[in-house]
């Protein structure tokens, strides 16, 4: 890693199995009016720092709308972040040109969360899982990238007959695979996984996951997993960061973080659990209202307004994510 | 492939539509075999004074115009002009038309906004008096007609294609193929074009019959193709002092027109709801 440390002071370590390292990522959209005119700014992420270790899985959790996508989308170069560094594989990929960009995408795909909107309708299947392979290794033959593909669709536990299908012709979780084949065939090492396990029905969700950790043996992947499933994200994830508005508000290992939560919005999601023989969620939950609105933050802590212990100084100052704990960070004044 | 016989097993179930696309394939036959079906092929250039304006009749099937000669041929070599100017044109259109309505329509910058201007400003005037303008000045011939056309109708294509590039560039397949790594010119070219063909397809049918229209006009006016030429425009453009006596002289050839331009406009209609279900003919329910 010879990219020089930032002033700020570091709160993840980066260490040599760090694969990618999000410095202060910042995020904001305009907000205009009727006019074309700015009125405002929509702080989609703001200051968002963490690394991602290879091979690991990290979680990433939050309530609709707090970042999560386009954190993903900003890291994919999909979104050009507004400040902030991405180091990938040693290089920083913030600001790339677009050809530039291109060539990082080989190794850095994205997964969508409805992967049937992201196939072209009238492609066929076969189509759509070449199209990688022609853009990016464009010396391949026909039959060359057809044995590829082949290898991948069998990866992925479909049938080669599927290749002749149409993406409306095959089911949720069938096209949730062939997502996976056509970034696969590019042999990525990180792949940014939004809310994989959405809209499938629970046994289909059990397959899918079992799919994505074999894969991962497979071809040797790094995970950033999207999702807002709690259960999902404890299952298979090594580590988890709870977004809230567009800052990482904890972070830290899957154990720490859901045996003791730090942060009391992490502690109001996990209590949002519904657990057979347990509490019933409404008596234990403690989030009250709508997040505010992003592109009108109140002062100090973005979470006060909806906080159980609020106090008069998360108005003035607003947190930072600590390290003190062992293997887990809290941005919360009150945190212990 | 398998869209053609879709579209072309639905065309037969409309019967409206079939009937369009019916007219026009008579208007090409007509065009192609004038030599054969005609009954007086030389007529198109050669003048019989002792003939002109006889009635309708077995020897002269729709009468015979000031010159004496055969209208009925005259018209059936007047679907190969019609046919030329309205395909040249149109394909000019076309060519012109898409490839700035994409790139306006892909890139958000400040060209697609000057290049959406443009043909804002083409599309202010209308049709027939910038098409006159143009053929006034360049003079009478068969060219300018076709230059003329090509350069009003192309807006119609470039506002189409942009607004319909902007739709479908907001679906996740186009974000997906980017984020996949696919340059610009791939996207364009292979996943929103395919995307858009329908309608381009249905416009460019309909805008065939405003396209016959408007040249129609044009030789109407005497911006067309000179004389002797039987271009259709022409033709009842000449026949104005002999009405209302030579009744079959202006009708004729008005008739021709009339059926080709409803042709193209059936079929259109018809292809866009075979094409694009969402928009149905407001005069059909249901089934």
């Amino acid at each position: 890693m010879n990219v020089d440390a930032p002033s700020a002071p570091r709160r993840t370590q980066v260490n040599e199995r760090t694969i990618l390292d999000v410095r202060q990522l910042t995020k904001h959209f305009a907000v205009r009016n009727a006019f074309g005119f700015q009125k405002g700014v929509l702080r989609a992420l703001d200051d968002v720092s963490f690394t991602v270790d290879k091979g690991e899985i990290l979680g990433i959790v939050g309530e609709s709308g707090c970042g999560k996508s386009t954190l993903g989308k900003t890291i994919m170069g999909i979104h050009q972040p507004t400040s902030g560094d991405l180091i990938f594989e040693g290089n920083d990929i913030a600001g790339q040109t677009p050809s530039a960009a291109r060539e990082t995408r080989r190794h850095l795909q994205y997964s969508y969360q409805d992967p049937g909107a992201s196939l072209d309708p009238r492609w066929k299947i076969r189509r759509s899982l070449h199209e990688p392979l022609v853009i990016h290794h464009g010396s391949l033959g026909y039959d060359e990238r057809e044995e590829r593909v082949r290898a991948i669709l069998q990866a992925v536990g479909l049938p080669a007959g599927h290749l002749d299908l149409y993406p409306h012709e095959i089911s949720g979780g069938q096209q949730r695979r062939v997502g996976l084949a056509r970034i696969l065939t590019l042999q990525p090492s990180l792949v940014v996984l939004d809310e994989p396990t959405s809209g499938l029905d629970v046994s289909v969700q059990a397959t899918i996951l079992n799919l994505l950790l074999d894969l991962r043996k497979q071809f040797d992947l790094t995970y950033l997993f999207i999702s807002h499933d709690l259960s999902v994200v404890r299952m298979i994830c090594n580590r988890i960061a709870v977004m809230y508005l567009g800052k990482v508000v904890e972070f830290g290992e899957i154990e720490a973080v859901f045996e003791t939560p730090r942060h009391p919005y992490t502690r109001s999601l996990l209590s949002a659990i519904p657990e057979i023989g347990g509490a019933r969620v409404t008596d234990t939950f403690t989030l009250e209202g709508e997040p505010p609105n992003p592109g009108n933050l109140p002062s100090g802590c973005r979470f006060r307004n909806r906080c159980p212990m609020v106090q008069p100084r998360c108005a003035e100052i607003e947190p930072e994510l600590r390290a003190d704990w062992p293997g887990q960070e809290a941005a919360c004044h009150f945190a212990a | 492939m398998e869209t053609l016989s879709f579209i072309f097993r639905k065309l037969v179930e409309d019967r409206v539509a079939l009937i369009g696309a019916l007219i026009i394939l008579l208007l090409i036959l007509t065009a192609i075999f004038a030599p054969i079906l005609s009954t007086h092929p030389e007529d198109v250039l050669e003048f019989h004074p002792s003939e002109r304006l006889q009635g309708p009749g077995f020897a002269h099937f729709f009468g015979t115009d000031r010159m004496g000669s055969d209208i009925y041929s005259r018209i059936l070599y007047g679907a190969r002009i019609t046919i030329t100017i309205a395909v040249i044109a149109i394909a000019a259109s076309v060519l012109i038309g898409v490839p700035i309505g994409l790139l306006a329509g892909y890139y958000h910058s400040w060209l697609s906004d000057a290049l959406m201007r443009v043909s804002d400003i083409f599309l202010a005037v209308p049709q027939v008096v910038l098409a006159i303008a143009i053929a006034q000045t360049l003079g009478p011939s068969i060219e300018n007609v076709i230059l003329a056309l090509s350069v009003t109708y192309w807006p119609f294509w470039a506002r189409l294609v942009y607004a319909e590039t902007r739709s479908v560039q907001n679906e996740v397949f186009i974000e997906a193929s980017v984020a996949l790594g696919a340059s610009p010119a791939r996207v364009m070219i292979l996943h929103i074009l395919p995307n858009i063909l329908s309608s381009i397809i249905v416009r460019t049918t309909i805008g065939m019959g405003g396209t016959i229209l408007t040249a129609a006009v044009l030789g109407f006016l005497g911006l067309g193709a000179p004389a002797p030429s039987p271009e259709w425009g022409r033709m009842i453009s000449e026949s104005r002092e002999f009405l209302p006596e030579a009744w079959w002289y202006a009708t004729a050839p008005g008739i021709a027109i009339f059926l080709v331009v409803m042709g193209f406009n059936l079929l259109g209609d018809g292809l866009r709801d075979i094409l694009d279900p969402r928009i149905r003919r407001s005069s059909r329910h249901d089934k």
